[in-house]
C-alpha cells in the first residue's frame, strides 16, 4: 500500500468503502451495537466519532515527531479523551434529549478501537492532511455503517425512519430488533451481505483470470 | 439507586443486564478470544479481576474529583488511571505469583482497551453506588462477563465441526450466536428487580 503515492482523496475514499471499519474491519463494535436502535441515534453516534477520529488524526499527526514511542499509547488515549470530553459537553449542550439517548457510550468513544487504531496505524505516520482526509473517511464510512444499522433497526423494529411512520398501522412491529439480541442480528445480516459480495467478485475475478490464461494459451 | 441491596445488584450486573450481551460492552474480546473454552475463562478471570481494581480506584478519584470541583477530568482521569492500573497488576502478578502470569498472557495489557472496564467505571459514578455496592457491581459484571464469554466458546468449539454455508463462517456466525444468547438472556428480565 505504502509503494504507491495516493493523494487525499484515495484516503477519503478507502474509507467509505474498501476499507469500512464497520463492515470490512470489524472494529469499534460496541457503540455500532449498542446506539443503533434509532437511525437518529446512530447519525449522532457516527457524527460525534468521526469528528474526535478527525480532531485527534490531526493532533496526533501534528505531534508525531514529539512523541516518545514508549509512551505514545498513553499519549493517544490522552488525546483521544480530551475530545471525547468535548464532544461530551457538546451534545449536551445542543440537546440533552439525545445526550440522555447515548448516555454513557459517548464517553465509551474514548475506548474505540479504532481510534487508537487509526492513530498508531495511520496517523502516527503520514502528514497532518493525510491523516485529516484518512479520519474524515474513516469516520464517515463509520458513521454510514451506523446509519445503515439504526436505519433497518428502526424501520423494522417501530415501522418508522426519522420518527417518520413508514407503514400501515397494521404492521407488526419486530420488537426484537429494537432489542439487545436485534443488534447483533442485524449486524451479522450485513456482514453477510458485503461477505457475499466479496466472494462474488472474488469468483468473477477467478474466472476471468482463467478465461484469460486460457486466450493466451 | 442507594437502598439497593447487594445481591440485586449483583444479580442485575451479572445477568439481567449483562455487560456483553444487553449493554454491548467488551465486544472485542468478547469476539476476538471466544473461540477457544481455556483461554475464554483465563481472560474472564483476569478482566474481573481487573474490573474489581479498577472500580476501587475509580470510586477514590470520582470523590476526589467531586472535592476539588472539576467533572470534567473524570474521563481523562479514569482512562489513565485504568491504563496504570493494569499495567501495576500486570507487575503484580508477574513478581508474585509467575505462574497465574505466564497463564494470563497478552491478555493482561488488552484489558486497558475493553470498554467494559471503563463502562464500569462511569456506570457506578453514574448511579451513584457506595463503595460496598461498587465492589458488588465489579465482581457480577466480571462473572457476567465471563459467563457470557465461556457460553460463546463452547457453542463455537462445538460449531468448528459443524458444516455452515461458506459465506456465514467467521464473525457473521459469532454475531448470531451472539444474537441467540442475547436472546436467553433476556429471559433473566425482572429476575432482580
Amino acid at each position: 500500500m505504502a509503494t504507491l503515492p495516493k493523494s487525499g482523496t484515495d484516503e477519503f475514499i478507502k474509507g467509505l468503502w474498501k476499507e469500512n471499519p464497520v463492515f470490512v474491519q470489524v472494529l469499534g463494535m460496541c457503540p455500532v451495537l449498542a446506539v443503533s436502535n434509532t437511525a437518529m441515534n446512530a447519525l449522532a453516534m457516527g457524527l460525534a466519532t468521526a469528528f474526535v477520529l478527525v480532531m485527534s488524526n490531526i493532533v496526533v499527526s501534528s505531534l508525531r515527531s514529539f512523541i516518545p514511542k514508549q509512551v505514545r499509547i498513553a499519549t493517544y488515549i490522552l488525546i483521544i479523551a480530551t475530545f471525547v470530553t468535548v464532544v461530551d459537553y457538546l451534545i449536551q449542550a445542543v440537546s440533552l434529549d439525545l445526550y440522555k439517548a447515548l448516555g454513557a457510550f459517548i464517553s465509551l468513544i474514548v475506548v474505540n478501537c479504532l481510534i487508537l487504531g487509526r492513530a498508531e496505524a495511520f496517523a502516527s505516520k503520514n502528514t497532518i492532511a493525510r491523516s485529516a482526509m484518512d479520519g474524515l473517511g474513516m469516520g464517515i464510512g463509520f458513521a454510514f455503517a451506523l446509519f445503515c444499522l439504526g436505519a433497518v433497526r428502526e424501520i423494522l423494529g417501530n415501522g418508522t425512519l426519522f420518527e417518520a411512520q413508514l407503514f400501515h398501522d397494521s404492521f407488526q412491529n419486530w420488537v426484537v430488533m429494537i432489542l439487545p439480541s436485534g443488534g447483533f442480528f442485524t449486524l451479522a445480516g450485513w456482514l453477510l451481505l458485503f461477505n457475499w459480495f466479496k466472494q462474488r467478485k472474488a469468483r468473477r475475478e477467478h474466472a476471468s483470470t482463467l478465461g484469460l490464461s486460457k486466450e493466451t494459451a | 439507586m442507594h437502598d439497593e441491596s447487594l445481591w440485586t445488584i449483583f444479580i442485575n450486573a451479572s445477568l439481567v443486564n449483562n455487560f456483553v450481551l444487553a449493554y454491548f460492552l467488551g465486544i472485542c474480546p468478547f469476539l476476538g478470544v471466544s473461540s477457544k473454552l481455556e483461554t475464554a475463562s483465563r481472560m474472564g478471570a483476569a478482566v474481573t479481576f481487573v474490573m474489581l481494581v479498577s472500580s476501587i480506584c475509580a470510586f477514590g478519584i470520582q470523590a476526589l474529583l467531586v472535592a476539588i470541583n472539576a467533572p470534567y477530568l473524570k474521563l481523562i482521569s479514569f482512562i489513565a488511571v485504568i491504563a496504570s492500573t493494569v499495567q501495576l497488576v500486570e507487575m503484580f502478578i508477574k513478581k508474585v505469583s509467575p505462574a497465574l502470569f505466564r497463564s494470563l498472557g497478552i491478555f493482561l495489557p488488552l484489558i486497558t482497551t475493553n470498554c467494559a472496564i471503563l463502562g464500569l467505571a462511569l456506570f457506578q459514578t453514574n448511579k451513584g453506588y457506595s463503595f460496598v455496592q461498587c465492589i458488588v457491581y465489579a465482581l457480577g459484571a466480571g462473572a457476567g462477563f465471563t459467563l457470557a464469554l465461556v457460553l460463546m466458546a463452547g457453542l463455537r468449539e462445538k460449531l468448528e465441526l459443524a458444516e455452515v454455508p461458506e459465506v456465514t463462517r467467521g464473525t457473521a456466525m459469532a454475531l448470531m450466536i451472539a444474537g441467540l444468547l442475547s436472546v436467553a438472556f433476556m429471559g433473566f428480565g425482572g429476575l432482580g428487580s
